[in-house]
């Protein structure tokens, strides 16, 4: 059958911008999605950074004096619904699923680009709409989880503008979870096979069957909960015969295959640039593939092991302890592979490569305080405190957003054909790996004895320890001043990149940099060893 | 490079993608149609869950009169059948004949929705009442929202498939068995939900 494109929307296309203005426009090349995807996140991380800095001065003391109590509540749950659904997980799915999938697999786009760009453009009003409820009756106060019955009880209307926009932000991300499905499967070059697909693809795969397994459950469960606070439902309100932890386990089938949405991605990425800038193969090409479909079906059946408080009787918690444990497996063998990629490779010390060396350091912390938290006596000991903080903090931050950066510096060339500034580059690593884990790894203490998560005020005695993680916080939010500096000045004037700055093999670096507006000048290059390096292939 | 160069090289590449791939709507409509599913699922867990913890306040009535749904599972299941008529005789190029299915399909999802609003009002409890109550609304409100989509669904294409200069015939039969396809699966989400809310 073919597809066949009706006059009348031939002239609407003739109507698109060009040069900058189509980022402002219904643009239907992958490319400029991608870019979309990318400016609009990084704007969010900046307003909920900002936010993050608030919550930091605010703990500098101990009494709530910085900001109210109910303020406090807000600041903390718009922070984390804007870094999750609009910075982490629309940049490790949208930008950089977007502008590389297409290359990866020899295609000129997506496999549905009108969606595609649906996808995208429900984003920016569904964050827009997030934030302006702060400025109406005030923002949801319930947390980016929204338990109920904190969630029904709480001010109304800024809860059922935070489910709107989560709601639309879903629907975003899996329409987008099905574009790349049918985009890795469907419309490969011919020719190429999967087991030779960059590992980025594979990554993506995953991503997005996880994307369209438990995305839609959260959207269910969403609805139920909006019923309970419009129509006087009883679905998850005690008081009217529901059940709490109905709305947990449905709320967790979802947010934590989410963890894996926001991190399987930056896997991906990682196992990209390893091998390019340390000139060695990808080690265990076969066993990451493996890896990474093994955690695809773990990872949804270990939601209860967030629920150990709940009254989960033990049969359950000795299931989810279990299926948690072993994902330690898959993702230790992640870990293993890449630091093989790494051993005796010709490593060249760049921004990117450091960043993703930062990566698999803060991973590893990350991963191993995660397989303690799986333990039941010990999660219950720590439960929301400052551990679980910290622990989901070395991951997402640790993890996902030391590889977007990692990312940023190695495919800036790519789209602009300039180069980023070393110099800077390496400053804003500097910074911000010191500020991070200044953050961060104190909080591990504080959770340990004792101080609990989302309260505004705590126990003088922890003064000292969390001022020195405020600080971390202001050095986080100082080392997006060089990397900023350095975006707008390569931009303006950097260093000409050429075609290929790094001599990669992948198939994204065999076109001009930036790209044509099909990706190909010709046909699309077979590439069947993306990862031939150190081989008599070299180019 | 001018924007009316590159609407040719966008039409240019359609046509490549065309003629190199398959025509890979379907898959796409089939994935979304998983996640749908999985919205179900996730209602029929919480559903089963409140059966299985959560015991109802005395006196609530969760006893469920069962013709009325039976006769909408039938209503359903012939619906399936007459749209797949429906594509038989498109593919034929009998594009009157087709309409006339699609007519008659439309008509089984309005009345299937008659009978779900009178047993709405006709059923000893409210939305608000208990949790069975709320369950009930929540699960087959939402069916009852994807068969109007439906049903709209299928008159716009019975009036896009009329045989003068209709945008569907059987060269163009995409949006036809994509509504075929979600009207399958409501029936069968339908199916289900009689069997664990009806009859379990």
């Amino acid at each position: 059958m073919t597809i066949s494109i009706e006059p009348k929307n031939q002239a609407k296309k003739n109507l698109q911008p060009k040069g900058w203005l189509r980022y402002f426009s219904f643009s239907l090349d992958h490319k400029v999605i991608g870019i979309q995807y990318l400016v609009c996140g990084f704007l969010f991380y900046l307003v909920g950074g900002t936010l993050a800095s608030a919550i930091r001065i605010e703990l500098a003391s101990p009494m709530s004096d910085f900001m109210p109590r109910d303020v406090y509540n807000q600041v903390l749950t718009l922070h984390g619904t804007i870094m999750i659904f609009l910075w982490i997980v629309p940049v490790v799915n949208g930008a950089f699923g977007n502008y590389l999938i297409p290359f990866y697999v020899g295609a000129r786009d997506m496999a549905f680009p009108r969606l595609n760009a649906v996808a995208f453009w429900l984003i920016p009003p569904s964050g827009l709409m997030l934030i302006a409820s702060y400025f109406i009756d005030g923002a949801a106060q319930a947390g980016w989880t929204a338990y109920p019955p904190l969630s029904i009880t709480t001010p109304q209307s800024g809860q059922i503008i935070w489910i709107l926009s989560v709601l639309l932000l879903g629907g975003s991300s899996i329409f987008g979870g099905i574009n790349f499905i049918a985009t890795i499967l469907k419309l490969r070059r011919p020719g190429l096979k999967l087991m030779q697909l960059p590992m980025y693809c594979w990554a993506m795969l995953g991503t997005s069957i996880l994307v369209v397994l438990s995305t839609p459950v959260l959207a269910g469960t969403l609805i139920l909960l909006s019923f309970d606070i419009v129509a006087n439902t009883g679905f998850f309100n005690p008081v009217l015969g529901g059940n709490v932890v109905v709305y947990q386990h449905l709320f967790w089938f979802y947010s934590h295959p989410a963890v894996y949405i926001m991190v399987l991605p930056a896997f991906g990425l990682v196992s990209e640039i390893l091998p390019i800038h340390c000139r060695k193969p990808l080690f265990g090409y076969t066993t990451m593939v493996f890896s990474i479909m093994g955690i695809v079906v773990l990872g949804l059946v270990v939601w209860a092991h967030h629920m150990f408080t709940s009254g989960t009787p033990p049969w359950m918690r000795l299931f989810f302890t279990i299926a948690t444990a072993f994902i330690a497996v898959p993702t230790g063998i992640k870990f293993f592979n890449w630091v093989a990629t790494m051993w005796g490779g010709r490593i060249s010390i760049n921004s990117a490569i450091l960043f993703s060396c930062g990566f698999i350091i803060n991973f590893v912390f990350g991963g191993i305080t995660g397989v303690a938290l799986a333990q039941v006596p010990f999660d219950i000991h720590v439960h929301d405190t400052y551990f679980v903080v910290a622990h989901f903090h070395y991951i997402v931050y640790g993890g996902s957003v030391f590889v977007i950066f990692s990312s940023i510096y190695h495919w800036f060339p790519k789209a602009s054909g300039k180069l980023l500034n070393e110099k800077l580059g390496i400053i804003h690593f500097a910074i911000t790996f010191i500020g991070f884990n200044l953050c961060f790894a104190p909080q591990h203490w504080l959770g340990l004895n004792g101080m609990p998560r989302r309260v505004a005020e705590y126990d003088p005695q922890f003064q000292f320890v969390n001022q020195i993680s405020t600080l971390g916080a202001l050095l986080m939010a100082i080392s997006t001043i060089p990397f900023l500096i350095n975006v707008f000045i390569s931009i303006a004037n950097g260093k000409k990149a050429g075609d290929n700055p790094w001599n990669a093999l992948t198939p994204e670096w065999l076109t001009s940099s930036p790209p044509p507006i099909e990706n190909w000048e010709g046909e699309a290059p077979l590439v069947e060893e993306p990862y031939g390096y150190g081989k008599s292939i070299t180019k | 490079m001018t924007s009316i160069e590159t609407s040719e090289k966008l039409k240019e590449n359609n046509k490549k993608i065309s003629e190199n791939h398959e025509d890979f709507r379907i898959f796409g409509l089939i994935t979304f149609l998983i996640a749908d599913g999985m919205t179900f699922a996730g209602f029929f867990a919480a559903y089963l869950t409140y059966k299985a913890v959560n015991p109802l306040p005395d006196g609530a009535i969760y006893e469920l009169e069962l013709p009325i749904p039976t006769i909408n599972t039938i209503l359903l299941l012939i619906s399936s059948a007459t749209f797949h008529k429906a594509g038989k005789a498109l593919s034929n190029q009998n594009n009157s004949n087709s309409q006339k299915w699609l007519l008659i399909t439309a008509l089984f999802g309005i009345v299937f929705l008659g009978f779900q609003i009178f047993e709405y009002f006709n059923l000893p409890f409210a939305l608000t009442d208990n949790l069975f109550a709320s369950t009930f609304y929540a699960l087959t409100g939402f069916h009852g929202l994807h068969v109007t989509l439906g049903t709209l669904m299928i008159l716009i294409i019975s009036w896009q498939v009329r045989p003068d200069g209709g945008r569907i015939t059987n060269l163009n039969m995409f949006p036809l068995e994509a509504v075929e396809l979600y009207w399958h699966f409501v029936d069968g989400i339908w199916v289900i939900l009689f069997l664990i809310l009806y009859l379990l």
